[in-house]
């Protein structure tokens, strides 16, 4: 059975031309880029690329990214090194309800270490409600990080309107942009955007390398110990091949940005408008508007997520749900319970991220089956049961 | 999730999905805030369950331990129905993820629901003699408070 994957938010495939461009960091190009001699200078070249190629996709100067190990290595390293080195000015720090964990369980941490951190509420697309936003500003505000567009839901946050509120009260701005970048358009410049996260598998590139960007101007304390690398920034030899495919993967992303996003997008609308004809008792969760292209988040009422995705994965179909079963938790997800939704309602839902990968054919295959699957599941719930039974005696 | 074969093949096939419309007792466990309800319909002539069906809203767990619990209850006496403790189920799955553990309690649970309402409907025993017969708990959830 074929793998049809649909879960493109998670990670994506490595782009054959990406995967092409790494090969030879692996073997024969192996030098140690702080090494002088030729194979490590050659290297150092490829490392300085690449940091051009991140560079250019983001409008900013090739010194102001970092290399790092992974978007949350990026978002950790933003967060607590920009309130560490700022906390002369204060120990306030605004973020909300809807970050990855990544930014909260920093958050969290910063808060045991006597931070004062705000979370600010969405609204029920998943927007971030702005005028609470301002009015949780204060003096000792040194840090605004706000996502750039939702993980689970897709919903793209106001940047630029939050960049210019930061600006206004002078406050740094951090975006966590790991699912923007490769799917909108990101110029740090003209968003007012102070210090970014972004991680390579994202976007067709590989695991295991990401970078931040960081203003240059903006203090912040080192996150890695150790030798000079990244201007003193981040020791660690650095992953010449991961940091070769990101800067790739970005450059293909950007040239191809267009072609790609309306792509996804026709296949998401088609697979949304579908499922809205054809199965009854559903939610769509996010923005239609605000969103990423790729993105869908569905709940199918009355069932519940991780039922529905082992019967997906028995059909070859990878997607992923915000049911508490599949979080590991009790509690359904962060996210759709912050825009409201209820939690037997959160615990039926399916994300589904499509990616250049993708054909029409799968998501046919798609629909097909999960019209049936939720039936099923339907059929053996207590809960349609009971809802049919109100009906019919309505 | 790590499911063995067993709890991969209950909830792909479950067995005894559906109601009884003259059950002789039904139990219903669980609730939609924490994602799992079980509901249990059982059929008894002379004392044994002829028949068991089932529906459940919630994991592949809880659907996998719903299903064969059926199973295991079937033709069996009120009183050996009562006995299948949630190890039983766990055991006969070959296994369950640790947080999934609380789905066999639930099978359970419905189990002794199931047959504390079929004892209150023959109105033989008093509530208290029911309620020690089928050792039935108040519902006890850190979760959702109730």
């Amino acid at each position: 059975m074929d793998t049809i994957y649909l879960d493109n938010s998670a990670t994506t495939r490595v782009d054959d031309e990406v995967l092409k461009a790494m090969l030879p960091y692996f073997s024969e190009s192996y030098g140690n880029p702080s090494s002088i001699y030729k194979i490590g200078r050659d290297n150092k070249k490829a490392v300085e690329e690449a940091r051009e190629q991140v560079a250019k996709a983001l409008n900013c100067e090739a010194s102001e990214i970092y290399f790092t190990s992974c978007g949350s290595e990026s978002d950790n390293t933003a967060i607590r090194g920009i309130a560490y080195a700022n906390k002369s000015k204060g120990n306030h720090i605004i973020t909300s309800k809807i970050e990855h964990p990544a930014v909260l369980e920093t958050c969290k941490q910063l808060e045991k270490e006597g931070f004062e951190v705000s979370y600010i509420g969405v609204d029920e697309n998943g927007i971030l409600k702005l005028d609470e936003l301002e009015n949780a500003i204060k003096p000792t505000t040194t840090l605004i990080s706000i996502m750039f567009a939702n993980n689970e839901i897709g919903t793209i946050q106001p940047i630029k309107e939050i960049g210019e509120i930061a600006k206004k009260h002078q406050v740094f701005f951090h975006t966590d942009a790991v699912q923007a970048v490769g799917s909108v358009k990101i110029d740090v410049k003209e968003l007012g955007i102070d210090a970014l996260s972004l991680s390579a598998h994202k976007f067709y590139g590989p695991k295991g390398v990401g970078a931040l960007y960081i203003r240059k101007g903006v203090k912040f304390d080192r996150f890695l110990n150790g030798g000079h690398q990244e201007r003193g920034k981040r020791a660690g030899t650095e992953n010449v091949a991961g940091i070769v495919g990101l800067g790739k993967a970005i450059e293909i992303a950007y040239r191809d940005l267009e072609e790609h996003n309306k792509l996804i997008k026709s296949l998401r609308d088609y697979y949304v408008e579908e499922i809205q004809k054809r199965i009854p008792y559903i939610k769509i969760n996010g923005d239609m508007e605000k969103r990423l292209p790729g993105n869908s988040n569905i709940s199918f009422r009355f069932i519940e997520g991780e039922g529905l995705l082992l019967n997906l994965d028995l059909k070859g179909i990878c997607a992923s749900s915000g049911s508490a079963c599949t979080s590991g938790s009790l509690d359904p997800s962060h996210v759709l319970l912050a825009i409201g939704l209820p939690h037997e309602i959160a615990h039926g839902s399916l994300r589904i991220s499509i990616g250049k990968y993708n054909t029409k054919e799968e998501i046919d295959y798609v629909i097909e089956n999960l019209v049936e699957i939720v039936n099923r599941l339907r059929e053996m719930s207590p809960l349609w049961e009971e809802f049919i039974e109100k009906e019919e005696n309505k | 999730m790590d499911y063995t074969d067993k709890v991969v093949d209950h909830y792909t096939n479950p067995r005894n999905v559906g109601k009884i419309e003259d059950a002789s007792g039904v139990g219903e466990v669980g609730n939609p805030v924490c994602g799992d309800i079980m509901k249990m319909f059982i059929k008894v002539e002379n004392n044994i369950i002829v028949d068991v069906k089932f529906k459940t809203f919630g994991c592949g767990a809880a659907i996998a331990t719903s299903s064969i619990s059926t199973e295991m209850i079937k033709g069996k006496t009120l009183e050996e129905a009562l006995s299948l403790k949630n190890t039983d189920v766990v055991n006969s799955l070959g296994g369950l993820p640790p947080v999934k553990l609380h789905c066999s309690v639930l099978a359970e649970e419905a189990i002794h629901e199931a047959i504390a309402d079929y004892y209150r409907k023959e109105g033989k025993l008093t509530e208290e003699e029911i309620r020690e017969k089928c050792n039935l708990k108040e519902h006890h959830c850190e979760h959702c408070g109730e």
